[in-house]
């Protein structure tokens, strides 16, 4: 499971992911796509919407369960996904890419781990 | 999870890459791909099930239907050789211990067949309710449970056997005993997913060889492994109880829609009412103004109300409770099975849902929410 998890992004115990980008790019990891399963909605904040670091800023919805999604930043949305609003099966299927979920403006980033740390905490 | 029991599957779940869980004390495949692909594949071609962890206790005795008339609510010692009926095993106050499908295998023989998480309290109620009547026999770990469900489950297990035309005739709700890839089994036509299908009891030890075949055989049909992830949208879509979120120790049958099940009618041999357990409570509770009623909600948004949420009023006044919730892949829309007040229970009723602190919109509708065409 390691390896499927890119090096150059950061993790949260959450199980979001986030690039050093400006803005910063956020998902969710491989780890919790396959613990949601086929994944057929997501509710995101909308573009302007002010974030702060470890709160819930949305949900994600399969079959089987909901999960929240909490904000691995402090910032402000720039852009959401619309594409995988529009079909959240991508988040399943390329979490990492195209399946990402939002990109912030930055003001301050929450607890993170490396790729090793994550894969660690998350029994992978 | 390192005390769960492990399938006679285990290995072959394993080996197709399953996503296990931990359920009753079994560790059990929970997907094997996508959630909704094997729900899809169940509705459109067929799925393959593995139901090793459900209960099988074999009741025998030249007593034995009499002996299960006075233990659960159902009417057994009528039930003819090779056909099976759902029913309960319910308290003295008429709480459902179990729900369960009860095959006559002979004129003396049934086979009992409870859910994973009560086979033990339905096997102390029953060795107490039958006394000297009947022997019981717990088989449950030495049996495994296969099931094909789907359109054409038929044809994929008609052409494992030689028994093919015994069992295409089989009716719902009724079993024949067939060699199937070799492998003697008892084959039901029964199912938990709203569709035609066929439920398999063979010795566990032949259950990774009849799996290969059902695999080998269905694969040209469209036929996938579904784990319980699937089992449990299909189930909600087709309307029936789930033990645990619409029947537990708190609900009668008649209050999850199921009078039916209750045969307060039954006569023994000499013509007398039977006086199961838990017979004067549910005479009472047939007669009674139901306090809460079961129905299905149809979600009018895109977030699903889930087991335990809060039904209001648009008020916001709380009148019941979500017992079974999902977005269903067939509808399209998220649906729920829902205890309310019977003045809200009318089909068409508009209520909200208390999901995570915001109210969602939905409609009481009629259940099931999915029936097939046949």
């Amino acid at each position: 499971m390691t390896a499927e998890l890119p090096a150059h992004l950061k993790y949260t115990v959450e199980h979001e992911w986030l690039d050093d980008a400006a803005p910063a790019t956020v998902g969710i990891t491989s780890v919790a796509a396959d613990a949601l399963g086929d994944i057929v909605y997501l509710e995101l904040p909308a573009v302007g919407e002010t974030l702060s670091a470890g709160s819930v800023i949305g949900e994600i919805e399969s079959t089987k369960s909901v999960s929240e999604l909490f904000s691995p930043v402090s910032g402000t949305v720039a852009e959401v996904n619309q594409a995988a609003v529009d079909d959240p099966s991508l988040v399943n299927s390329d979490p990492f890419g195209a399946g990402w979920l939002l990109k912030v403006d930055v003001t301050e980033t929450g607890p993170v781990l490396t790729a090793d740390e994550y894969a660690a905490q998350s029994g992978g | 999870m390192s005390d769960d029991i492990l399938s006679p599957l285990h290995d072959e779940h394993v080996a197709l890459g399953a996503a296990l869980t931990s359920f009753a004390g079994w560790q059990m495949p929970l997907r094997y791909s996508s959630d909704i692909a094997e729900h899809q594949a169940v509705r459109t071609a067929a799925g393959l099930f593995d139901l090793s962890h459900m209960g099988e206790l074999e009741v025998a005795g030249t007593d034995a239907g009499r002996a299960l008339d006075r233990a659960l609510v159902g009417n057994l010692s009528a039930l003819e050789p090779g056909r099976a009926r759902y029913t309960m095993i319910c308290a003295e106050d008429g709480g459902v211990i179990d729900d369960l499908v009860v095959y006559r295998l002979s004129t003396d023989r049934y086979l009992v067949v409870a859910n994973a998480s009560n086979v033990a309290v339905v096997r102390e109620a029953l060795v107490e309710r039958l006394g000297e009547d009947a022997l019981l026999v717990d088989n449950s770990l030495a049996t495994a449970l296969v099931a094909v469900q789907g359109p054409l489950a038929e044809k994929i297990l008609t052409g494992l056997t030689p028994q093919a035309e015994a069992v295409a005739a089989l009716r719902y709700y009724a079993s024949v005993n067939a060699t199937v890839a070799g492998i003697d089994a008892l084959v039901a036509r029964t199912g938990y997913t709203g569709e035609d299908g066929f439920e398999l009891f063979v010795a566990a030890e032949h259950a990774p060889a009849l799996w290969a075949a059902l695999l080998e055989a269905g694969e040209p049909h469209g036929l996938v492994p579904a784990g319980l992830s699937a089992r449990d949208s299909l189930r909600l879509e087709a309307g029936m109880p789930l033990y645990g979120n619409e029947l537990d120790r708190t609900t009668t049958p008649h209050d999850a829609g199921l009078g039916r099940v209750v045969k307060l009618d039954k006569v023994d041999a000499d013509g007398r009412p039977v006086p199961f357990v838990g017979r004067d409570a549910l005479a009472a509770r047939a007669e009674a103004e139901p306090a809460r009623q079961l129905v299905g909600l149809q979600g009018l948004g895109r977030r699903a109300a889930r087991h335990g949420y809060p039904v209001t009023t648009p008020g916001g006044e709380v009148i019941g409770k979500v017992t079974s919730g999902a977005p269903s892949p067939t509808l399209g829309h998220p649906v729920a099975m829902a205890y309310v007040t019977p003045e809200h229970a009318a089909e068409g009723t508009e209520l909200l849902v208390d999901v995570r602190g915001r109210g969602e919109q939905v409609r009481v509708v009629a259940l099931p929410f999915y029936r097939r065409s046949r």
